[in-house]
């Protein structure tokens, strides 16, 4: 059986020193390696960005797309192959900003994938510009006297889009994340888990030691039900969604391929292409 | 006798306008006419004029005629937008309902025939339809019986007093108008047709079944004029084999999404228009440089931006060879008939796994929507093949190093390898990468696997790159076009040669890379060389210019007021030269 050594490759990541990021990849090749996968059964797929880059730096099948399109190249991958495990990946620009259509629509679709964002609240590799995250007031190179916008509130968000499996973690906090993203790959439906990754070069403001001041483990509220949307909810807005854990889950919900009509049990992907002669006559005599 | 009719029905959208010229289409059809359809529609669903023209013919025919025998009109508008296509001894049928008007420069003849009296009589107004059906019919001679079977399938499932009721409409029409012919008006009667089975299909359709004989089984596509039918027929046929269409959030999902699943091994297509193109062009360029075999349809309309989104346009051609940004190897083929669209569509899927680059396929939206008689299409000529794709086990390599998915060799296609494979892990990106896929910047390897990915193209193998009717060794005309116009030309072809021209004809299959060798003697050999295309700047002219020269002598024959060619448009075009 494969541990998490296998998930490794020879590559070099190109991230600062002390970019959360590093431990979001520890900890998905953890979950991969903890769920019993082996590496070619997971494919990676990811976004542009810093953290774009990570399905090249895990040893599993990857695919580095395009801007914000990471989560309709995964779910054609899922599509194609239901029995790979499927895990796109980004940074907040990515998943909100650019490709924030993609997110909702993936959300309320449900196909069984696991969406795993890098949330640094700055575009970090074209050098420091607001993302769809910043706070208000939050000073860039592209606001230099602080942003005038609202930042989105992903996980509300997601929960109103219909989510089945909504978490968020913070990257210092290996072991939680790790069970989270293992969490997020048995789920049966889309799960998305939004994590706090700091970006130590261009964002100053939302920090290490900030998120260590700031976050609340739902772990920590006692009773707290990650199956009662409502509540989910509350919490998020009474922490201004600064919270960590699995928020909600509704285990209820069909998948997307479980509602599809007679979608094929065995891979698409490893499919017959040939078509039954009498098939197709019937197809041409349907013109006739 | 006659052994050709072109028919006209028009009215207000949302009248049922499309099914009345439907339900006349299929029956003539089935007794062994060929029949050429042409929809005039607009881009709303109730109200304003639209109308269906159908050609019916003992022989093949590719295009709408000039002309027009009957007119049926629901509306003055109808009469007043069309009689003038009506030769001298056409007939107008029209709706007594509304006092019908002939315009004084038309020597057609006009029969108000009261279309919704009759059919509210016999129950409801709904049946007016029907009985223009069986006005037309007794202007033809035609048995309405031939009828029965169609309506039959249509209202079946309403029960058998809607079948008998719509029948008896036909019936009524067809009496009321035999009754008014008694006094001498000439008959069109219609040569008998040799009673063969044959297709009666729209472009969109072929498409969608060419995907399923190719092994097609999946499809993600955002809905749009004139390429929904290929997601609407894909979703009713490809769950029986198991597969499905995702009708996605956007283009963008769309083309991405296509990407995601071919990587992971499944035939998947994609299909838009010039919008939705737009849209899908930077997915494009990944999937040429991550080497994705990918098949897109577009079926273009008017341009730019909405355009004309309803009618009839050939101007995305620069936009679908270019349209990327950055350099990729790219296929651009132009099906030129329904029989085409079925073959070249499978043939697609091949090509696309074998050079492992984005295969286009670029309809119109007359090839797209003008429904017409095919021959039956077979799987005889349906090929499958998957290029370089690792079939079995790969052997354990010794360090754990990536496979090499775009390994540097001769042909530039290197193995191909889908996840889920094991001893295949390599990466995929967008980026520059080397034979891994590993990210890279160096120039050495940016020339290497720049240069492989154009050698995959370098010698493409297609069959029939350019259909080619060129009898002639020194033509005083080459005629050239691509996709719909090949039945306008074939016309315009037959008129000139009767007048002593010698016209020679090639309709350019395979857009790019171009067929140059194949078209560069036809051009040399010919005193003038006329490119029709429905656009505005003579686009395959230019790409014709830019590949084979002979600037002097290519001619531009455009259109781009949003209808097809008339076969008389290209022969009075051809005649002014000479």
């Amino acid at each position: 059986m494969a541990t998490f050594k296998d998930f490794r490759n020879n590559v070099k990541p190109n991230w600062c020193p002390g970019c959360g990021d590093f431990s979001v990849q520890a900890a998905m090749q953890r979950a991969a390696a903890n769920v019993g996968l082996e590496p070619e059964n997971l494919a990676v797929i990811s976004g542009i960005g810093c953290s774009g880059r990570i399905s090249g730096y895990i040893n599993s099948y990857g695919f580095h797309g395009i801007h914000g399109r990471s989560l309709p190249i995964a779910q054609g991958v899922k599509m194609a192959n239901r029995d790979l495990t499927v895990i796109a990946s980004g940074g907040d620009g990515d998943g909100f900003a650019i490709g924030m259509g993609h997110t909702i629509h993936a959300i309320r679709r449900n196909i069984d994938i696991t969406y795993v964002v890098m949330d640094n609240q700055i575009y970090g590799l074209t050098k420091g510009q607001t993302s769809p995250r910043s706070a208000a007031g939050f000073k860039t190179k592209s606001s230099p006297l602080g942003s005038i916008e609202q930042p989105i509130s992903p996980m509300e968000m997601a929960l109103t889009a219909g989510a089945t499996f909504v978490a968020q973690s913070f990257s210092t906090d290996l072991k939680d994340l790790t069970a989270l993203i293992e969490a997020g790959i048995k789920h049966k439906g889309f799960s998305l888990i939004n994590v706090y990754s700091p970006c130590v070069t261009y964002n100053k403001v939302n920090t290490y030691d900030w998120f260590k001041e700031n976050l609340t483990k739902l772990s920590d509220i006692e009773g707290y039900d990650p199956s009662n949307r409502e509540n989910a909810m509350q919490t998020l807005m009474k922490h201004n969604g600064l919270v960590t854990g699995l928020i909600y889950q509704n285990t209820e919900r069909q998948s997307y391929q479980e509602l599809i009509n007679n979608y094929s049990e065995t891979p698409l992907a490893h499919a017959d292409l040939n078509l039954d002669q009498n098939y197709f006559d019937k197809l041409v005599g349907e013109f006739m | 006798m006659i052994n050709q009719l072109s028919w006209k029905v028009g009215g207000q959208q949302g009248e049922g306008i499309e099914s009345t010229g439907e339900i006349f289409a299929i029956a003539l059809n089935r007794l062994g006419y060929y029949l050429y359809g042409y929809r005039h529609f607009s881009s709303r669903i109730k109200g304003g004029h639209t109308n269906n023209k159908i050609r019916v013919s003992t022989t093949e025919v590719r295009s709408i005629s000039d002309d027009l025998d009957i007119l049926v009109a629901f509306d003055q508008e109808t009469i007043d937008v069309n009689y003038k296509e009506l030769h001298g001894k056409g007939v107008i049928l029209a709706d007594a309902k509304f006092t019908p008007k002939k315009p004084e420069d038309t020597e057609a003849s006009l029969y108000a025939v009261p279309f919704t009296e009759i059919a509210t009589e016999l129950g409801t107004s709904l049946m007016k339809n029907m009985v223009a059906i069986g006005a037309t019919s007794a202007v033809l001679d035609l048995d309405i019986q031939v009828f029965e079977e169609v309506v039959q399938e249509i209202f079946g499932k309403k029960g058998a007093q809607v079948v008998s009721k719509n029948m008896d409409a036909i019936k009524a029409g067809f009496d009321y108008m035999k009754k008014q012919l008694v006094d001498g008006i000439e008959i069109m009667e219609l040569e008998k047709a040799d009673g063969k089975k044959r297709m009666f299909m729209i472009g969109n359709d072929a498409i969608a079944l060419g995907a399923v004989a190719a092994g097609c089984r999946f499809m993600a596509a955002y809905p749009i004029t004139p390429a929904s039918e290929i997601m609407e027929y894909l979703i009713k046929k490809l769950p029986a084999l198991g597969g499905t269409v995702i009708q996605t959030e956007d283009e963008i999902a769309a083309c991405t999404m296509a990407i995601g699943a071919n990587y992971a091994g499944v035939r998947t297509i994609t299909a838009s228009a010039g919008p939705g193109l737009s849209l899908k062009m930077e997915a494009i360029g990944l999937s040429g440089i991550t080497e994705t075999p990918l098949v897109i349809v577009d079926t273009q309309r008017g341009g730019p931006s909405t355009g004309l989104p309803t009618k009839q346009e050939q101007s995305d051609l620069m936009a679908m060879i270019y349209g990327t940004h950055g350099e990729i190897p790219k296929i651009v083929m132009a099906p030129s008939t329904v029989e085409e669209a079925f073959y070249d569509t499978a043939e697609a899927f091949n090509l696309a796994e074998e050079y492992q680059c984005p295969v286009i396929i670029l309809s119109d939206l007359q090839l797209s929507l003008g429904k017409q008689t095919v021959e039956p299409l077979g799987m005889d000529k349906v090929e499958i093949r998957r290029g370089k794709l690792v079939a079995g086990e790969i052997p354990d390599s010794e360090n754990k190093a990536y496979f090499k998915r775009y390994e540097v060799t001769e042909d530039g296609v290197s193995p191909r390898v889908i996840p889920g494979m094991k001893n295949g892990i390599h990466h995929v990106t967008g980026v520059e990468h080397d034979e891994t896929g590993k990210p890279s910047e160096s120039a050495a390897n940016r020339i290497a696997q720049m240069d492989k990915r154009f050698r995959k193209i370098e010698n493409i193998r297609f069959n029939t790159p350019v259909y080619k009717n060129a009898k002639h060794e020194d033509a005083d005309i080459l005629l050239v076009g691509f996709n719909s116009t090949r039945g306008v030309i074939e016309e315009a072809m037959v008129r000139l040669e009767n007048d002593g021209l010698k016209v020679n004809h090639a309709h350019i299959r395979l857009i790019h890379p171009f067929p140059t060798d194949e078209v560069l003697p036809l051009v040399r050999s010919a005193k003038k060389v006329v490119v029709v295309e429905n656009n505005a700047t003579g686009q395959l002219a230019n790409i014709m210019k830019m590949n084979v020269g002979h600037a002097e002598k290519i001619i531009k024959h455009v259109k781009y007021d949003g209808n097809p060619f008339l076969p008389h448009e290209v022969y009075t075009k051809c005649k002014e030269l000479f």
